[in-house]
This record gives structure tokens, C-alpha cells and sequence, in this order.
């Protein structure tokens, strides 16, 4: 199905001094990093060592205070993202930049219309881009819009539109972190394939056995400073970890303490449908943590959402320790115990222009008030307490919340569902672009919740982690929940039953 | 970042320095036009000119703090001025009937109402954009209080034109009118609302992030109604200041446009006119500026019909700066 690639000339890209700070902070210092031409380099850190902005740096969308951006060896002269991708340098980022109201052809082509007379035509962008789907194997409808593709969809109308513009250099800063294990894997190949063509790639990934796997060479970030770059073959996950952090650290899933006999049922859904979820039944005992597998819409989000009162139901109901939920709403089912943390921050979780306090204080306003009135100090006092248990790192929480790196969004959006103090804790990806350690602390958080007696459900699209966190694993498919799996089940099965008989004809 | 290793250091003050120019920017505008104006003329600093300023604010000024509410939690309010004429026709009505007292009380609980109902036709019509949903109802509004008053100008009672023009009069000691005192009062309320209760603190996450806030267990359709009733008793007591100057008149057509004004006002101030962020004292600064301006035009004996043109050029680069702030964020 996929074509060779056409040989590109090989283009290296190289940070010199590259130094940058935001209001006194410095997040990235004096970093030199050359990026031969063709090859993978894999970048590594913790949450916050300044991996996006460095990548924004070398794709011209923001400016180094100093140092520059080096083609080849020569200065680039790079000011904008146009200058850079007019040079060949595209940046991926981990929030799409498309236009989700248009179509996927014209979203491949945009910017790549000169000019106002529009030198395009239909025809021959079509052509274009039947030939960059041959050599990347996608199989996008021109068509179709690209609100309606999954997320997987339109990162592939991404990555189709830098190949359009013609570039050489290919930065993507956590591509895998929204895909599901069988979509990893085609990009994975695809970027090979690219890098083999002659494309030089910087990829950015919390997932390390796929750095180690995909990359030539890795460089490794701590706190803004290039602390190391190596060839990514004389390196393990651990090896990784202890440059990243600076120091030893055993990375596992921690161990799950048994769901007592007589735990009650705190959790009880009933035959729900809405759209494509269909009549799907479930009980999550008090202290048990209950995984959720399933393919990228297979309707688990859907189900979550329904659950927590965010959707109504079309049929079936919900019951939080014994009594079911009337009128579903999200404020009923808080007062009820439930807490979602929901999939997207950007959309779902988290108000990007306000600070970090207010928007880890947002579902908990009413227990610290007097009167009308908000007591703030016991505000400050709660959300700092919540912040340091999910390891949250901020310049300070009055900060607009978007200015934090991704992976503490997360903590932050993780943090204020935690203040909540549900019995019955549902989480959708939850450590979605978190690094390994604080995932790691994320999952520990998890389970002394279980411990504690809290009922959780999780959803996952890793089956390490679902299998590895939860005391029994549903699989959904199609909207429906297909098989149930205990905690020592291979993960093998889990693919397989979330793939059920699509396996044999999927693309 | 030497210092991540220890999490959460308290340390608001760096990042704030850098968004000096859109917190302070209007601020030094309004302070740089009043020197201007002290040093250009000789009327400005005069107690006769400055009550005179903050009179002319007033009404401006009540319209502002609601559209302030209505524009940080994410929608806007173009019924402001219609309620205004029908909170300030039934008023007087209800003074004609039951004496003043009854008809400030009857004015004010009219604009609650009605920006109650305004609130509950914005949550039901989703469908629809929150500015074309009470461009409709006001229209709506206007056309009840044309019923009312039939065309006409109505008035209360002789006897009762003292106690309804008492928004004209002055404070005894302070120097202002007590429309004047009406504004700073309610825009001291206001602030507090916004600032210091919970409900302020929904109104920024409702405007923040509408979907994030329901989730979060925030009754987004409350919110929006509570904002809308705010909105609806600053346009009421709008409404009985409006009276109280045109000799005790109400009719269908007051204050006609002026809900753009406040908007207007609101945005200048540094507002963002996409939600979740704004100060009532940046309102209150915005009306300033465009009320020292006009003022201005005044003394000064300029055209004032170049007015109007300083005023939208003041609208677009409040609007640019925005954009422009929250471009700089999303890269
Ligand atoms: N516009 C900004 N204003 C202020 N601080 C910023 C801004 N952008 C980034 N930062 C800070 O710079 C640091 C590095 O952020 P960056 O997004 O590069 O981290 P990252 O390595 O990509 O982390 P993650 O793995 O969580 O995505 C963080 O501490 C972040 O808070
Ligand atoms: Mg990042």
C-alpha cells in the first residue's frame, strides 16, 4: 500500500544557545543541539524541562531571547512559522491547527495558496494529495470535514499538510499521546518511512520504549538545560528516566491492594444507550478500581460522560450507592459522589485564561464559602494542598493556567477532581502527556483513592496501563461492552476482543 | 526553573508584569487626557465640570457594570436599554398609582424580571447566539412598552415630580448627585460580587470555559440568568435616572443605542470580549475615557463630530489588543 517516499535532500536543523524565559523564569538555557539530516532525534524530559517550546523555537513560532536556529549550518534567518515552513521545517503540535469546519483537502492545502488569485486548482491538489496518500498509506476522504475525524484522522490531515508544503524537517511534539496502540504503530512506521526518504524528525514522547524504538539518537532535557544526547541504542527506558529526573528512579505499576468481600456495589449502571453506546451494564464495587479498554470510539468517553450526568441517558440509569440518579445532571451526580475527569482539557476540563487556583476551585466553591461570600484563604490553602499531592509545578498557582507545559495541565485538571473527594472517581485518559514519573504518582494516587474506598473507573486507551491499574478490565467495542477480563489477563486478549472481528479486515 | 524541585513557589508577581499594558493601558489614557485637559483649559478642573463629568457617566456608567457581568460570563445583553424604557415606564405608571416609593421598588423589580426572562430565553434558545437571542427580545421589550405608552411621553403625577427627580439632586456634603452616588454604589456592589462571592467566581468560569464550568457542576443556566438580572436592575435604575432628567418622562424609545455604548465601554476597559476575563473598575475606567473625551470635544469647542470616530477607533484598538494578547498565549 505505501509507496517508497521521494528522496529528499537531507536538511539538518541546530539549536545554538538557544536561551528562553518567560516573566524572569528561564525554561530553557544555552541549549545547543544539532539534528543531522534524515535521522530521528527523540527528545526526553520531564513535564515542563521545555521540550514544546523548544520545538516552537526551532519552527519559528516563538523567538529565542538568545542564540539561533541553524539550517544546515547556516543561520536560518527563521522569525515566523511561515519563514520556517517556507525553509521546510513543519511543527506538529499536540493541540491540531486545522480548521475543523472545512474540508480535509482544503485544510492539506491551506497557506499553500499564494497570493489572493488562488494559483491552485481543485484538480491538481487533488493529484497532490492522492500521491501523498499513496506514500503514506492514509485513506482520507478529501471531502470529508475535519470536525467530523476522529482525533487520529486529523493528525494524520496534519501531518499530510506539512508533507504538502514540502518539509524537511518534521517536529512533533507527543504525536502518539491522543492515539490508540494499533494508530501508534502506523505512525511509527510512517515516520520511519519518512526519516528513511531522507526527512529529518524531532519527535517528543512520554513513552519511552517508543523513543528508544523509533529514534536514532535521543536528547534528554532537565529543567531547560540539554543535559545529554546519545545514541538512542545504548539506552533503556530507565537509563532515560534517571537523565530526565537526575536521579534512580524504579518505574512500576504500584500494587493493588484486594477489593474487600464485602465491599458494597457503589456504582451501578443499568442497560445505558445514547447514541452508539448500547446497553451497556456495570457495578464497580467500593475500593475496586474497574478498567475500561476499548478501541479510540469505541464509545468509552461516551459512556463516562453519560455515567457522570454530562449526557442524558436515551435509556437505562445510574445508581450511586444504591439510589439511582434522577435528571442527570453533572451537579446532581457531584452531590451524589461522582467526579469525571474528563478527556479534553482544552475543551472539557480546564477555562485555559484563568488561573490555576480558580480552575482547581471550580467544582468546590460552595464547601468553602460564608455565606455568599469565598473564603479565600481556605481556598489558597486547599488548592496548594492538592497541587504538591499530584506534584504540580507552577511558578505559582495564580498563573493563567495555560501557561503551565502540558503534562501539568493534566496534574492540574487531575488535582481539581481529587479536591472533590468523590466515592466514585471516573477518569478518562488520565495521564495523558503526564511523564513517566508523575504518571507513575498519578496511578499511586489512584490506588490509595481504591484503598481508601473510593470506587474508580478507568479508561485508558493503553492497555498497560488499564491492566495494570484495575482490579477487572471491561472491553468495549462498537459502543457495546464486549468481554471482561481479570487483572493478570494477557494484553494480548485485551487487543484482541477490543478489535473483535474488525481484526481481520481492518486497514 | 532552578527551582521546580520544590513545586508550587508562590510567585504571582513575575508573570503578571508582562500584561502591564492591557491592565493599566486605558488606565494611563484616561490619566494622560485629564492632564491634558487640566492643562489645556481652564474650565476642566472645575467642581462645576467635574460633578458635571461624573453625572454625564452615570447612566452609561449603570448600563456598563451589567454588560460588564453579562460579557465576562460569556454573553451579551442588547435587551439593556429596551429594559430600560419598560422598567421605567412601569415605573412611573406604578408611581402614578402608588407614589414614588412603590415606583422606584416597582421599576427595580421590573428589570430583575425581565432580566430574568431575558436569562431563561437565552439558556432555552442554546440553538441560537446569546447576541441575536436578546437582539430579538429586545425588540420585543421596546414593542411592550410602545403598547403601554402608546407613542406617547407619560408622566406622574404634579406632586410627585420632586420626589421622582431626587436622582438630580445633590448629596448633601459630597459634592455629587445622587445618580452619582447611585453608580459608585452599585458599581462598589457589583465589584464585590464579582471579586469576593462564589457567584463572581462562576460567573469568570462560565466565561472562561462554558463546557468545563457544567462539568464542574456549575448550573451554567443559573449563572446566566443571575447575570442577566443584574443587568436588568442597572438598566432599571438607568431607567430612573433617565426620568428624573427628562423632567419625570418615560417613553418606548430612551436610552435608544446606548446598550452598544456600554459594551463599548466595557471592552475599552480591558474587558475581553470573549469571556472569563474583565474587572467592573475596568468598566467603570472605560466609561470614564469616553465620557472625559466627549467632555473634552466640549471645552475644547472641537467638531463634535470627529467624536464618534476617536470613540470607534478607541473600540478597535481595545478589541486589536485583545486579540493580540490572546494570539500571543495560543502559540
Ligand atoms: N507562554 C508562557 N508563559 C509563561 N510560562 C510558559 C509559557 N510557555 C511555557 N511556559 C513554561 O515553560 C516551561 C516549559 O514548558 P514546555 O511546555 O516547553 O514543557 P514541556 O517539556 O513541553 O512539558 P510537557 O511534557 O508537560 O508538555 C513550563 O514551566 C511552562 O510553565
Ligand atoms: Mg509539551
Amino acid at each position: 500500500m505505501m509507496t517508497p517516499v521521494a528522496q529528499r535532500s537531507g536538511l539538518g536543523i541546530s539549536a545554538r544557545g538557544v536561551g528562553k524565559s518567560y516573566g524572569g523564569v528561564s525554561v530553557l538555557r544555552d541549549v545547543d543541539l544539532d539534528v543531522r539530516p534524515g535521522e530521528i532525534l527523540g527528545l526526553v524530559g520531564e513535564n515542563g524541562a521545555g521540550k514544546s517550546t523548544l520545538l516552537r523555537v526551532l519552527a519559528g513560532s516563538i523567538r529565542p531571547d538568545t542564540g539561533e536556529v541553524l539550517l544546515n549550518g547556516e543561520p536560518a534567518g527563521i522569525r515566523t512559522p511561515k519563514d520556517a515552513i517556507s525553509r521546510g521545517v513543519s511543527l506538529i503540535s499536540q493541540e491540531l491547527a486545522l480548521v475543523p469546519a472545512r474540508t480535509v483537502l482544503e485544510n492539506v492545502f491551506l497557506g499553500s495558496w499564494d497570493g489572493w488569485a488562488g494559483g491552485h486548482g481543485r484538480a491538481r491538489d487533488l493529484q497532490t494529495f492522492q500521491r501523498l496518500q499513496e506514500e503514506t498509506g492514509f485513506r482520507l476522504a478529501p471531502d470529508a470535514i475535519v470536525a467530523s475525524l476522529p482525533i487520529g484522522r486529523q493528525q494524520q490531515v496534519e501531518i499530510l499538510k506539512a508533507l504538502a508544503r514540502g518539509a524537511q524537517v518534521l517536529a512533533l511534539d507527543e504525536p502518539t499521546a491522543v492515539l490508540a496502540g494499533h494508530e501508534k504503530e502506523g505512525l511509527l512506521d510512517l515516520i520511519r518511512k519518512l526519516a528513511e526518504g531522507g526527512t529529518t524528525v524531532v519527535f517528543v514522547s512520554h513513552f519511552l520504549d517508543e523513543v528508544l524504538s523509533i529514534a536514532d539518537r535521543v536528547a534528554v532535557l532537565r529543567d531547560g538545560d540539554l543535559v545529554a544526547t546519545d545514541d538512542a541504542s545504548s539506552h533503556q527506558p530507565a537509563s532515560l528516566v534517571a537523565m530526565m529526573v537526575g536521579r534512580q528512579v524504579d518505574v512500576m505499576y504500584p500494587t493493588l491492594p484486594p477489593v474487600p468481600e464485602d465491599a458494597p456495589v457503589a456504582l451501578s449502571v443499568e442497560g445505558l444507550s445514547r447514541g452508539m453506546v448500547r446497553d451497556v451494564s456495570l457495578q464497580v464495587r467500593a475500593g475496586e478500581i474497574l478498567g475500561v479498554a476499548g478501541l479510540v470510539g469505541s464509545g468509552r468517553s461516551e459512556l463516562l460522560r453519560m455515567i457522570f450526568g454530562a449526557d442524558t441517558p436515551a435509556a437505562g440509569r445510574v445508581l450511586v450507592h444504591g439510589a439511582p440518579l434522577k435528571a442527570p445532571s453533572p451537579a446532581r451526580a457531584m452531590a451524589a459522589g461522582l467526579a469525571l475527569v474528563p478527556e479534553s482539557r482544552k475543551e472539557q476540563g480546564l477555562a485555559l485564561t484563568r488561573s490555576v487556583r480558580d480552575n482547581v476551585a471550580a467544582p468546590t466553591l460552595s464547601r468553602r464559602r460564608l455565606g455568599p461570600f469565598a473564603k479565600r484563604k481556605a481556598e489558597r490553602r486547599a488548592v496548594a494542598d492538592v497541587a504538591r499531592r499530584v506534584d504540580l509545578r507552577a511558578k505559582g498557582l495564580g498563573v493563567p493556567i495555560w501557561t503551565l507545559s502540558g503534562g501539568n495541565q493534566q496534574k492540574a485538571l487531575f488535582a481539581k477532581w481529587l479536591l472533590t473527594e468523590p466515592s466514585v472517581l471516573l477518569v478518562d485518559e488520565p495521564t495523558r502527556g503526564v511523564d513517566v514519573v508523575a504518571k507513575q504518582q498519578i496511578h499511586g494516587l489512584i490506588v490509595d483513592l481504591a484503598a481508601s474506598g473510593v470506587a474508580v473507573v478507568v479508561v485508558s486507551s493503553e492497555v498497560e496501563e488499564v491492566l495494570g491499574l484495575a482490579h477487572r478490565v471491561v472491553v468495549m467495542r462498537r459502543g457495546r461492552a464486549v468481554a471482561e477480563f481479570a487483572q493478570n489477563a494477557a494484553a494480548g486478549d485485551v487487543v484482541a476482543a477490543a478489535f473483535g472481528d474488525e481484526a481481520r479486515n481492518h486497514d | 526553573m532552578t527551582e521546580t524541585s520544590t513545586p508550587v513557589v508562590a510567585q504571582p508577581s513575575a508573570l503578571s508584569r508582562s500584561f502591564n499594558l492591557r491592565d493599566y493601558g486605558v488606565v494611563i489614557g484616561v490619566v494622560a487626557l485629564v492632564i491634558y485637559l487640566s492643562l489645556s483649559t481652564s474650565t476642566f478642573l472645575t467642581t462645576g465640570n467635574l460633578t458635571n463629568v461624573l453625572d454625564q457617566a452615570v447612566v452609561v456608567g449603570l448600563l456598563t457594570c451589567g454588560a460588564t457581568l453579562c460579557i465576562i460570563s460569556g454573553v451579551f445583553d442588547l435587551t439593556a436599554t429596551a429594559s430600560l424604557a419598560l422598567s421605567a415606564i412601569i415605573g412611573v405608571e406604578v408611581t402614578q398609582a402608588a407614589g414614588v416609593e412603590a415606583g422606584f421598588v416597582a421599576a427595580v423589580l421590573a428589570g430583575a424580571g425581565l432580566g430574568a426572562l431575558t436569562g431563561f430565553i437565552v439558556n432555552v434558545s442554546t440553538a441560537v447566539n446569546a447576541f441575536i437571542a436578546t437582539l430579538a427580545v429586545s425588540i420585543v421589550y421596546r414593542g411592550v412598552a410602545l403598547v403601554i405608552t402608546g407613542g406617547a411621553i407619560i408622566y406622574p403625577l404634579t406632586d410627585q415630580l420632586d420626589g421622582v427627580q431626587v436622582f438630580t439632586d445633590d448629596v448633601p456634603g459630597l459634592g455629587i448627585t445622587v445618580a452619582t452616588a447611585t453608580l459608585l454604589v452599585v458599581a462598589l456592589v457589583m465589584g464585590v460580587v464579582l471579586w469576593a462571592t462564589n457567584f463572581g467566581r462562576r460567573i469568570y468560569a462560565v466565561g472562561g470555559n462554558a463546557e468545563a464550568a457544567r462539568l464542574s457542576g456549575i448550573r451554567v443556566g443559573s449563572v446566566h440568568i443571575g447575570v442577566y438580572m443584574a443587568s436588568g436592575v442597572c438598566s432599571a435604575l438607568a431607567g430612573l435616572v433617565l426620568v428624573a432628567r427628562s423632567g419625570g418622562g418615560a417613553q418606548a424609545n430612551m436610552a435608544l443605542g446606548l446598550e452598544l455604548s456600554a459594551i463599548a465601554a466595557a471592552v475599552i476597559g480591558g474587558t475581553s470580549i470573549l469571556g472569563g476575563e474583565g474587572a467592573i473598575w475596568r468598566g467603570m475606567v472605560g466609561v470614564l475615557l469616553l465620557t472625559l473625551i466627549s467632555n473634552g470635544f466640549n471645552l475644547l469647542g472641537w467638531d463634535t463630530t470627529f467624536q464618534q470616530v476617536v470613540q470607534g477607533c478607541l473600540i478597535l484598538v481595545a478589541i486589536i489588543t485583545d486579540r493580540y494578547i490572546r494570539r500571543a498565549r495560543s502559540t
